[in-house]
């Protein structure tokens, strides 16, 4: 007999060792999530898989699964939580999506669409962040990161070249490169890297790969993030 | 009487501005001035254009730029957006582009002509010259077009609903589309879109050559108005294709005369700065271009639809082949200038984006997958595309990180910026000269302007309308009285 916690008058069943969110999205639950891969340890950053246990705001993502918990987790105030939080991702870089070209296949847009974020409601803080197109392969878009960190862990946990780090606090947070001139030509990454294809947003891009991939045929025109089978793509 | 771009009198006079030209697309004003008497002195079309755009797409990758650039307008995003790709294919060195490519892009060209002129004529122009320029205000727009002629107004919708399904089919969405990328375009049609599309033709033929006839007649009903009102003379530009047909999407720059005489000829789009330059002046924020060869004063040309069915020697398809004959002979072979002749030849060129329609979904190579090519990547790219109001130049270069570094662009409604302004000027001369300006003479400066189809959002740079506001001042600038009505 498996063990099983609650989620929204749902037996989620769960082995020793998986957290809340995983046991869900195991059972076919989605959960809201942009830092969290199952390929990746979990980080607890972006908190818009922030759950309510026995009445306690609690990340999904790094909340061990227990025996007996009881999860709230698509209600009305959660989804107005979320969507605060997706709202502030937006406002603190520059999204833009119509002329973005991971449009249709980027995370933050995905769960826009999901928690029905339609206007920004935050003013917008439009950071200056020029791009880095030095690499001849690949270029990054600063624009557009949410400090997610997903590459900062592929890079030195599956590449083992630790390209990316997170520098600075609060606001000024932002991602660097490891190399001595900061530019991305000067480390040894290679577009093949599992850092490469791992953001989810449109900061780390192949050149001149633009928008190959036609309306229609990209990740989220077929259905919804919360459709998506977890750890198919991107 | 002076040419009325810049006032010669010492006697006081009093301005009028209409600041916000309506059933037009974007924001603009006319000023005038006006003496005591009412005589006017002075009549200049305002546009603001900020090339802001030029500006902010500066350090951006080329690739996503004919996406991207469909921000500068939310008229004619598509005009922008093949324009745009047709500049980056030089700098990708797609010298020749796939078959497949070139027609899915004229496809959806000549499904954005369709469209853009259907609304225009259908949408903005029919409530002029269906009830007149100074009818009554409150019926002089679409709504009373639908209660007055139920079915033009059903053939109108229905004209442009067939484009922007084009659109949609090959761009991937109505508007703001990503189907055509440098090198060629993301997707071609299926079968099922190809023979949706053809199943509908029969009726769009149909509806276009009611749409010439129409404009034919309201012509034969009143020449001498149509042929006076606004007129000015001048040179006029287009692109042409093959053998000097007429050609929306690639070409040859060429320029006739007053009288029909070509100037130049066979001009290369990326020789363009060659030949044409841009004049600033101290009253507009909008450029005037000319021709290099002759100059700011002579070098002026006016573009879109009346400019390209007489710059062309010929129509490849039949239909709109003896339309433009029976244009040309109901002004006797000679060159035609009036304003209102843009209505006209604009219905000939619809007639004819339907028939290349027509073409192009019964060849098999809209259906292919050879979608891409590239070749020796290069610094800098030209694209020159006939948009449906007039030449449409995109200039970018690119450095070797694939960032855009430059970035010139000149719209069609800026090639039409001084001719526009002749127009008004005309205009003020015979109708508004000595007479209290009421809002059916004001309307009469509108009428011209609309007949250029200026997309002021393209030239500003800018979204969103902003409603009419006209303003009365006396000679210090007092306002003396004002009307606002909203737009569109
Ligand atoms: S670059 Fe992408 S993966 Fe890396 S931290 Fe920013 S958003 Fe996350
Ligand atoms: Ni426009």
């Amino acid at each position: 007999m498996s063990k099983t916690f609650t989620m929204d008058e749902r037996e989620i069943p769960f082995v020793e060792g998986q957290t809340v969110m995983q046991a869900a999205l195991a059972d076919g639950v989605y959960v809201p999530h942009l830092c969290a891969h199952p390929e990746f340890k979990p980080h607890g950053s972006c908190r818009v898989c922030t759950v309510k246990v026995n009445g306690r705001h609690a990340a999904s993502c790094t909340l061990a699964a227990r025996e007996g918990l009881v999860v709230e987790n698509q209600t009305a105030e959660l989804r107005e939580l979320r969507r605060e939080l997706v709202q502030l991702l937006f406002v603190e870089g520059n999204h833009f999506c119509p002329s973005c070209e991971k449009s249709g296949d980027c995370k933050l847009q995905a769960l826009g669409y999901e928690l029905e974020v339609k206007t920004l409601h935050f003013t917008q803080l439009f950071p200056d962040r020029p791009v880095d197109a030095s690499h001849p392969d690949l270029m990054l878009d600063f624009n557009r990161c949410i400090l997610c960190e997903l590459c900062v862990r592929a890079s030195a946990e599956v590449d083992g070249r630790h390209v990316f780090a997170l520098s600075g606090r609060g606001i000024d947070k932002h991602l660097i490169v490891n190399s001595e001139s900061g530019r991305l030509a000067d480390t040894s990454i290679a577009a093949t890297d599992t850092a490469v294809s791992v953001c989810p947003v449109g900061v780390i891009l192949k050149k001149g790969r633009g928008f190959r991939v036609p309306i229609g045929q990209r990740t989220y025109d077929a259905a919804p993030i919360s459709a998506m089978p977890e750890g198919k793509k991107p | 009487m002076t040419s009325l771009e810049t006032s010669q009198t010492d006697k006081p006079t009093r301005r009028i501005s209409i600041d916000q030209v309506s059933r037009v697309e974007g924001h603009g004003k006319v000023t005038l001035l006006l003496d005591d008497e009412g005589h006017v002195h002075q009549a200049r079309l305002h546009i603001v254009e900020f090339r802001g755009f030029e500006r902010f797409i500066q350090g951006r990758p080329y690739w996503e730029v004919p996406v991207m650039v469909q921000r500068l307008c939310g008229i004619c995003p598509v005009s922008h957006h093949l324009a745009a790709s047709k500049a980056l294919d030089v700098v990708v060195g797609a010298t020749q582009l796939t078959p497949t490519a070139e027609k899915v892009r004229r496809l959806m060209h000549y499904g954005q002509m369709l469209q853009s002129h259907a609304l225009h004529f259908f949408h903005l122009s029919s409530p002029d010259l269906l009830f007149g320029f100074d009818s009554e205000v409150s019926k002089r727009n679409v709504v009373g077009v639908v209660a007055a002629y139920p079915e033009l107004a059903t053939h109108g919708v229905l004209l442009r609903k067939f484009g922007q399904e084009v659109i949609r089919l090959t761009a991937g969405k109505r508007v703001h589309g990503t189907g055509s990328i440098p090198g060629g375009v993301n997707k071609s049609l299926t079968r099922a879109e190809r023979d949706e599309l053809l199943a509908a033709l029969p009726d769009v033929l149909q509806w276009a050559r009611e749409g010439v006839d129409l404009v034919k007649a309201l012509h034969q009903k009143n020449t001498a108005l149509y042929e006076s009102f606004g007129l000015f003379r001048s040179s006029l530009l287009s692109l042409v294709g093959p053998g000097g047909r007429l050609e929306f999407y690639d070409g040859v720059i060429r320029a006739r005369d007053a009288d029909g005489q070509v100037m130049v000829d066979g001009i290369e789009p990326k020789n363009y700065r060659q030949h044409i330059e841009e004049e600033v002046k101290s009253w507009s924020y909008m450029k005037f271009p000319y021709l290099t060869a002759l100059g700011p004063e002579r070098g002026w040309y006016k573009v879109g639809p009346l400019a390209r069915v007489q710059n062309c020697d010929f129509i490849h398809t039949p239909l709109a082949e003896a339309e433009r004959q029976a244009f040309r002979e109901a002004h006797g072979g000679q060159m035609v200038h009036a304003p209102l002749a843009y209505h006209w030849t604009r219905l000939i060129e619809l007639l004819h984006a339907a028939e290349v329609i027509g073409e192009l979904l019964r060849d098999d190579d809209l259906m292919g997958d050879a979608l891409v090519v590239s070749g020796e990547r290069v610094g800098e790219g030209v694209g020159i595309i006939e948009a449906p109001r007039g030449t449409l130049i995109h200039h970018y270069k690119v450095d070797s990180q694939d960032l855009v570094t430059m970035c010139n662009l000149i719209v069609s409604t800026t090639h039409n910026n001084q001719a526009m302004n002749e127009a008004i000027r005309s205009v003020a001369r015979e109708y508004l000269d000595g007479h209290e300006p009421t809002e059916g003479l004001m309307n009469h400066l509108e009428v011209a302007i609309r007949a250029f189809d200026p997309c002021l959002s393209c030239a500003t740079h800018a979204m969103g309308r902003m409603p009419l506001y006209v303003e009365v001042r006396d000679a210090s600038g007092a306002v003396v009285g004002s009307a606002t009505k909203s737009s569109r």
